[in-house]
C-alpha cells in the first residue's frame, strides 16, 4: 500500500505496476483470493478457541498428563498401555491426506491430467474419512471411559469440555473438507474442469485442506504435547 | 477469467467469464437484454423473471437496496424499542397498560412494563441497531452499491456468494424477529450478552429461549457478514478497472475495504464465543461460568470457568465492530464533503492512513471495556495508552474534513448537511472518548449514561448520519429520482437538533452517576433531581423518532414519486459510478468500462469545476498533491 500510495499521481495506466487496475495484483484469481482471506478469517476463530484453552488451563493447578489420558488404542487389551500411539497413527494420516491432495493439485495444474486428479483426490477422501473414523474411536473410547463434555475422570474439568469441543470443531472442518472433495472430484470425473479450461477448483480446495492440516498441528500440540 | 493477461488487455472483460455468462443489461424501460459483446444468447434468461429480478438477485445494487431496506425495516422496529422504554425512563408514573395489548398482558404489572420487558427492549434496540441496522443496513448496503459501481467492475467477484449474503442475513432477521413471540419473549441480557446472566438459563426471563434464538441469530449474521465482506475485499483487490489504482480509489471505496477486512478477522472471534455459548447454555460445560448460586433458583452444577473469558472474547470483537460501523461513514462522509465542497480533499494520503492506523489500533484497546472487571492495573494501562493512540488518526480526520470545506463552494444538500453533522458528532462523542479511554475516569463513569451518551454519539447517530448523507446522495444512483430537499432539511435539522437534545444532558446524569440499565431511578434520592431532564430526554427521543418516520416516508415517496433524475451526473462529481446510464442495468456499463486517468477529487482544478476520473491528464496540466 505504501508504494502505490506514495507513487506518483501522474503515472500512467499502462506502466507495468500491477496495482494499477484492470487486473489482479497478486497475479491470482479472486476466488482462491477469497480463499486465503477466508482462511485468515478461519484462523482467528481456531484462534479464540486455542486462546480459551490457554486461558482457562493456565487457572488451574492442575492438568491432565496426556500419556494417561490418550494410551488406548483399538484392539489392544486395556492393560497394555500406548501412550499417543493411536493420535500419531491419525496425524500421520492425515498429514498423508495432505501428501496426496498436493499430488493432485500438481496433476491439475501441470498436467490436467483428469484420471491422475481424481486418483489423489479420492486417496485424499479415503485419508480424511479414516481421520474422523479415528475420531469417532477415540471419542467413543473416552466416553466409555467418563470423559464427557461436562465431566473428566483424569482431572481438570476443563480438559474434558476443550477436547471434545475444539477437536469436535477440527473434526468438523475435516468432514466439511470430505463433502467439498467428493463434490470436486465429481465435477474432476464427469469432466467440468476440463472444459473450464483449468483445475484452479482443486487447488482451492487444497489449500482448505492444507490449513485443516495445519490447524490439527496446533490443536495437536495443545491437547497431546503440551 | 484466471489468466491476469485477459484481465490486462480487455478492461470490459475483467469480471470474467463467470459474469458474462449472466450478464444483463437493464435499459432505462427496465427492458432486460442479454450482452452482445460476448455473444451470449440465453433464451432462458432473457424473459423477464420476477424472482430472478428483484428476490433472489444476484446484482449487486438489487442485494445493497436488500440490505438497505430490510436495515431501514429494523431501524424502524429498535427505534419503535427505544422509545417505549424512554416512555419508562421518563415517565414512570404514567400507566402504560397499552403495552399489554400490544406485547401481551404477560409484560405489564400493575400498569408498568416488567423489568423483563425492559431488559428485552434494551438488548434488541441495543442488537438490531449495532448489527442488523449499522453493520448489514449500513456497510451492506454502501458496499454492494458502490464497490463496482465506484471501482469499475461489472458486479462483485462472486454475485452467487452476495446474494447469499443477504439472504443468511435475512435468516438471521427472521429467527431475530420469530424470537419476539416466544412465551418466554426475546433474549434479554444486553447486547453484549454477559455469562452468566446469559449462560445460565434459570437466570432471569431473558436468559431462555431468546438467548438461544439470539445466539442462532448471530451465528447467521456472521455467516453473512464473513461472505459480504470476503466478496468485498476480493472486488476491491482484483475487479478495480484499468487505471483504477489504489491511489485513485475514492475514499469510500477505501473506507469499504478497512471496513470488510476488520469483519473478516474480527466476526469469527464473536463465533468462536457464541458457540462456547451455546455449549455451555445447552451441554454442561462450564467455559464461561464458575461457582454460582442463585436466589429463588439454587446452586448451579458448573465449575472451572471464568465470565471474564467471555468479556475478552466478545470484546475482541466488540471494538472493532465499532469502526466496522463508523468507518463507511468515515469514507461516504470523505467524498460527499469534498464533491458538495467543489474542493479536492484534504489529505487524502493521510485519510487512508489514519484509517488504516484506526483499523490497526482496533485490534489493540478491548480491554478499555473491561477496566471494572479486576483488570490488572498494569494491563489496564496498557491498553490506556493505546486506546488515546486513536485520538491522533482520529484527529488528522477531523481536520482533514474541516480543510476540506475550508473556503470551500459548499453545496448545501440534505447529504451535505448530514456529512457536516457528522463531523460535528464525531468530534463530541470522540471527545468523551478521551474520557472513557483513561482507566481512572472510566472506574467512576463505567456503566452510566456517560458511557451511553459516548457511544450513541459518536458510533449510533454518527454513523446512521454518514448512513443519511449516503442515502440522500447516492439515491439517484440507485433509483434514478431524487429525494425530496425540503423533507430532507427538516430531517436534519430535527435529527441534528434532537440527538443532541437527547444525548447531551446523559452526560451530566452519568458524569452524577446514573446507572444505565436500570428500569426506573425513581427508588434513588440522589437522583431525583434528574427526572424532569429524562423528561425532556425522552419527548426529545420521541421528536427524533417521528423525523426518521418523515425519512422513511420520504424514502418511499421518492422511489415512487420522486423527482425524476434527468442528468447522468447530478452532483457532478467524479467518481465513475456517474458513467453508467441513470438506471444502470445488470452489468453497469452498456460498453467497455471506462478507464480511468486520475484521483477522484480533480475539483477546481486549473479553473475547472470538476475533471471526471476518466478524462486522460491534458498536456500542461498542473500536477496535483495527493
Amino acid at each position: 500500500m505504501e508504494a502505490t500510495l506514495s507513487a506518483p499521481a501522474h503515472s500512467t495506466t499502462t506502466s507495468a505496476n500491477p496495482w494499477n487496475g484492470g487486473r489482479s495484483p497478486f497475479k491470482v484469481s479472486w476466488g482462491k483470493l477469497m480463499m486465503w482471506y477466508f482462511l485468515v478469517g478461519d484462523s482467528f476463530s481456531f484462534a479464540s478457541f486455542l486462546v480459551t484453552y490457554g486461558a482457562l488451563r493456565f487457572s488451574y493447578n492442575s492438568w491432565p498428563v496426556p500419556n494417561h489420558v490418550f494410551r488406548a488404542f483399538p484392539g489392544v487389551p486395556e492393560d497394555v498401555h500406548l501412550p499417543l500411539m493411536f493420535v500419531s497413527l491419525m496425524t500421520f494420516i492425515l498429514i498423508m491426506s495432505s501428501v496426496t491432495m498436493v499430488l493432485a493439485v500438481h496433476y491439475g495444474n501441470a498436467e490436467k491430467n483428469r484420471k491422475k486428479v481424481a486418483m489423489w483426490l479420492f486417496f485424499t477422501i479415503i485419508g480424511g474419512i479414516a481421520f474422523l473414523s479415528c475420531q469417532a474411536w477415540e471419542w467413543t473410547h473416552l466416553i466409555s471411559e467418563g470423559m464427557t463434555i461436562s465431566a473428566n475422570p483424569f482431572g481438570a474439568s476443563a480438559f474434558g469440555w476443550l477436547f471434545f469441543i475444539i477437536t469436535g470443531f477440527h473434526g468438523f472442518h475435516v468432514f466439511t473438507g470430505v463433502i467439498i472433495n467428493i463434490i470436486v472430484t465429481s465435477n474432476v470425473m464427469s469432466g467440468v474442469y476440463d472444459r473450464r479450461g483449468n483445475y484452479e477448483m482443486v487447488e482451492k480446495v487444497g489449500l482448505y485442506w492444507h490449513f485443516v492440516d495445519l490447524v490439527w498441528v496446533f490443536v495437536f500440540m495443545a491437547f497431546y504435547l503440551l | 477469467m484466471e489468466t491476469t493477461e485477459t484481465h490486462h488487455g480487455h478492461a470490459h472483460s475483467n469480471t470474467g467469464a463467470y459474469i458474462t455468462d449472466h450478464v444483463h443489461y437493464q435499459d432505462v424501460e427496465g427492458v432486460i437484454r442479454s450482452e452482445e459483446d460476448h455473444g451470449h444468447h440465453d433464451s432462458d434468461r432473457n424473459k423477464k423473471n420476477f424472482i430472478h429480478t428483484w428476490i433472489f438477485s444476484q446484482d449487486h445494487k438489487i442485494i445493497g437496496k436488500q440490505f438497505l431496506i430490510t436495515g431501514i425495516i429494523w431501524a424502524i422496529v429498535g427505534g419503535a424499542f427505544s422509545n417505549i422504554f424512554r416512555m419508562q425512563l421518563g415517565f414512570p408514573d404514567t400507566n402504560m397498560s397499552w403495552i399489554g395489548n400490544v406485547f401481551g398482558d404477560r409484560w405489564v404489572e400493575n400498569g408498568h412494563m416488567t423489568n423483563d420487558f425492559y431488559n428485552m427492549l434494551i438488548t434488541m434496540h441495543g442488537t438490531i441497531l449495532v448489527f442488523f441496522v449499522l453493520t448489514a443496513g449500513l456497510s451492506g448496503t454502501f458496499a454492494n452499491i458502490l464497490i463496482p459501481l465506484q471501482c469499475g467492475a461489472r458486479d462483485m467477484a462472486s454475485p452467487f456468494l452476495n446474494m447469499l449474503s443477504y439472504w443468511f442475513f435475512f435468516m438471521a432477521s427472521i429467527v431475530m424477529a420469530a424470537s419476539f413471540f416466544l412465551p418466554t419473549g426475546a433474549a434479554g441480557v444486553s447486547w453484549v450478552f454477559y455469562p452468566p446472566l446469559s449462560a445460565i438459563r434459570d437466570a432471569s426471563l431473558g436468559s431462555k429461549g431468546g438467548a438461544d434464538m439470539w445466539l442462532i441469530s448471530m451465528s447467521l449474521f456472521i455467516f453473512s457478514s464473513l461472505l459480504g465482506g470476503l466478496n468485498y475485499i476480493t472486488t476491491i483487490l482484483n475487479l478495480r478497472t484499468k487505471g483504477m489504482s489504489m491511489a485513485k480509489l475514492p475514499l469510500t471505496i477505501w473506507a469499504l475495504l478497512i471496513t470488510a477486512i476488520l469483519g473478516v478477522l474480527s466476526f469469527p472471534v464473536l463465533l468462536g464465543a457464541a458457540i462456547l455459548l451455546i455449549f455451555d447454555r445447552t451441554l454442561g460445560t462450564s467455559f464461561y461460568l464458575d461457582k454460582i448460586y442463585i436466589e429463588n433458583v439454587g446452586a448451579q452444577p458448573h465449575e472451572g470457568g471464568n465470565p471474564i473469558l467471555y468479556q475478552h472474547l466478545f470484546w475482541f470483537l466488540g471494538h472493532p465492530e465499532v469502526y466496522i460501523v463508523i468507518m463507511p461513514a468515515f469514507g461516504m462522509v470523505s467524498e460527499i464533503l469534498s464533491v458538495n465542497s467543489r474542493k479536492p480533499i484534504f489529505g487524502y494520503r493521510a485519510m487512508v492512513l489514519s484509517m488504516l492506523a484506526i483499523a490497526a489500533l482496533a485490534f489493540f484497546v478491548w480491554a478499555h471495556h473491561m477496566f471494572v472487571t479486576g483488570l490488572n492495573p498494569f494491563v489496564g494501562s496498557v491498553f490506556v495508552f493505546l486506546t488515546l493512540l486513536i485520538a491522533i488518526p482520529s484527529a488528522i480526520k477531523v481536520f482533514n474534513w474541516l480543510t476540506t470545506i475550508w473556503k470551500g463552494n459548499i453545496k448545501y444538500t440534505p447529504a451535505m448537511l448530514f456529512a457536516i453533522g457528522f463531523v460535528s458528532l464525531f468530534i463530541s462523542g470522540g471527545l468523551t472518548g478521551i474520557f472513557l479511554g483513561n482507566s481512572s475516569i472510566d472506574i467512576q463513569l463505567h456503566d452510566t449514561y456517560f458511557v451511553v451518551a459516548h457511544f450513541h454519539i459518536v458510533m449510533g447517530i454518527g454513523a446512521f448520519f454518514g448512513m443519511f448523507a449516503g442515502v440522500y446522495h447516492w439515491f439517484p444512483k440507485m433509483y434514478g429520482k431524487f429525494m425530496n430537499r425540503t423533507m430532507g432539511f427538516i430531517h436534519f435539522w430535527l435529527t441534528f437538533a434532537g440527538a443532541y437534545a437527547i444525548f447531551w444532558p446523559m452526560h451530566y446524569q452519568g458524569l452524577a452517576g446514573v446507572p444505565r440499565r436500570y428500569p426506573s431511578h425513581a427508588g434513588y434520592e440522589s437522583f431525583n433531581k434528574f427526572g424532569e431532564l429524562s423528561e425532556f430526554i425522552t419527548i426529545a427521543a420521541l421528536v427524533v423518532f417521528a423525523a426518521q418516520l418523515l425519512f422513511v416516508f420520504n424514502f418511499f415517496y421518492s422511489i415512487f414519486r420522486g423527482k425524476i433524475c434527468h442528468e447522468q451526473n447530478p452532483w457532478k462529481s467524479n467518481t465513475i459510478e456517474w458513467t453508467t446510464p441513470i438506471k444502470p442495468g445488470h452489468g453497469n456499463w452498456e460498453g467497455e468500462i471506462p478507464t480511468v486517468h486520475r484521483w477522484p477529487y480533480d475539483y477546481g482544478k486549473d479553473g475547472q469545476d470538476f475533471i471526471p476520473q476518466t478524462m486522460p491528464i491534458q498536456p500542461g496540466e498542473s500536477a496535483h498533491h495527493v
